[in-house]
């Protein structure tokens, strides 16, 4: 399926013109400092629902770009 | 599955009870071998096998069958060398045809550093136990002749690695094979059983919650793909697993013989001829995190190229059919295994692009964990404190997919 992010500066454009990028999120229970940095390196969210991703336009304004995406259905549900 | 099969298979089904030694969630190939060797090694066969669909109709039935222990790392070579073995008896012992095939796999070298990567993968592999060994390009054109050893002039084939005993077998017919020797021994498994909660007692797991009723568990197995975080979410465990979906395709059918499985690390793809005739070509996975079913375009587009580069004779085939599979990655390429931390709760998972090869010794080493509460040797280093321990087993140059 095509996908096309909404990039700000260049409009939606096919998703294979841009680089995925995570954003980690720690749950704020964990509060040990070392835990939190073992969590950051590796543990993830993994949600299966909407989540907030960047994405870097490496074939466009090579900007990065936030959305909101449904991991389900891969659709983009509102800018970031 | 349908009647017919059902019948053919004569899986016999039972009502869930009300408890069960052990439970396994995920009628997969990892949930289903470890139900039979619990069964068959240990004499455990009070057990429950859940499975949300129907069994193998998670990524146990949307992979491409390749199954090889060609690892670059000792832990892993021990470990899928084992499960090529188990593979090569799993007929015998099953007496099931599992259409069970030794091919022979090339992984290809294009350049320098690609050459250095084979020549290191096939020292690596002899000193733990895979039979693989550095081949130069007469010996590639000799094992594959329809290969462009010019590789369209961009993508010269200048040596490889060469696994004889690299092969396929047939997906389903492993599943069938694994739940019919467990179900004969008095196994349950319930399809069509999703698992919405677990049941805990203080910190320890003492069974789930389904949408047909709470059942008890000495020891719950998560076995579950691509939606294992939810479950994990569940016990209160943090997994470093995302989903990631890989997608497939075939062929129509190619009129002459394509004996091994080839694969090129620089053009990112991997080719075998299924049982039909049909060419089965995979290639890397999606690289955004998605639970999505769908197949796209662009996928079949890029991925054709590069194996046509390698393969001109695919130019005259035509693509039948695509599917997409969701992989839980890990963040190092390697499966992870063992005690969660959770008491009577298990875990196997991060299998990612890899599980069907492992699906017999990752069904037979967890069933001894299991079974004796004691971490086997074979799949200690896979535990999931190894993220925590910084004993990380890096290995993506052998995931095939990357």
């Amino acid at each position: 399926m095509n996908i096309n992010i909404p990039c700000p500066h260049c409009g939606p454009r096919p998703i294979q013109e841009f680089m995925y990028g995570e954003i980690p999120s720690v749950p704020d229970e964990i509060t040990d400092p070392d835990a939190r940095d073992l969590d950051r390196a590796f543990m993830r969210t993994n949600p299966e629902g909407v989540q907030l991703e960047a994405w870097f336009h490496t074939y466009g304004c090579r900007r990065w770009v936030r959305i909101h995406r449904d991991t389900r259905t891969d659709e983009i549900v509102e800018r970031g | 599955m349908n009647e017919f099969i059902e019948q053919k298979v004569q899986l016999q089904w039972h009502e869930p009870k009300a408890n069960y030694d052990v439970v396994i969630v995920g009628g997969g190939g990892h949930g289903l071998a470890t139900a039979y060797f619990l069964a068959t090694r240990h004499g455990i066969t009070n057990v429950a096998v859940l499975e949300r669909k129907y069994i193998g109709g998670g990524n146990s039935g949307r992979n491409t069958t390749v199954i090889r222990a060609n690892y670059g790392i000792p832990e892993a070579v021990r470990f899928y060398q084992r499960s090529v073995e188990l593979y090569q008896t799993l007929e015998a012992e099953t007496e099931r045809w599992i259409m069970h095939k030794q091919k022979g796999l090339l992984w290809l070298a294009h350049n320098e550093a690609g050459i250095r990567a084979e020549r290191a993968r096939a020292e690596v592999n002899t000193a733990f136990g895979a039979k693989t060994e550095y081949v130069g390009p007469k010996e590639i054109q000799e094992i594959a002749p329809q290969i462009d050893m010019m590789g369209g002039g961009v993508w010269p084939v200048l040596g490889g690695s060469y696994h004889p005993e690299g092969a396929t077998a047939r997906h389903d017919r492993v599943n069938w094979a694994l739940a019919e020797g467990a179900m004969r021994r008095g196994v349950h498994i319930h399809q069509r059983t999703t698992v919405i909660g677990l049941r805990k007692e203080g910190d320890r797991v003492v069974g789930v919650m389904t949408d047909k009723g709470p059942i008890g568990a000495g020891v719950v197995l998560s076995a579950v793909g691509g939606h294992v975080t939810n479950l994990a979410n569940m016990a209160g465990v943090r997994l470093p697993i995302r989903t990631h979906p890989l997608q497939a395709f075939v062929t129509n059918h190619y009129a002459r013989q394509f004996d091994p499985i080839v694969a090129s690390m620089g053009l990112l793809f991997y080719a075998s001829q299924t049982a039909r005739g049909e060419m089965l070509i995979g290639a890397e996975i999606d690289r955004q995190p998605s639970y999505s079913y769908r197949s796209g375009h662009h996928f079949l587009q890029s991925c054709a190229f590069r194996a046509m580069t390698l393969l001109p004779f695919l130019r005259n085939l035509r693509i039948l059919r695509q599917w997409t599979g969701v992989c839980d990655m890990s963040p190092d390429y390697s499966p992870i295994m063992g005690q969660t931390g959770v008491d009577g709760f298990y875990i196997t998972t991060g299998w990612g692009t890899w599980g069907f090869k492992a699906i017999p010794a990752g069904g037979e080493q967890m069933a001894q964990l299991i079974a004796t509460g004691e971490t086997p040797a074979l799949i200690a280093p896979f535990g999931l404190d190894r993220f925590a321990r910084d004993r990380t087993l890096a290995d993506r140059g052998s995931a095939g997919t990357h």
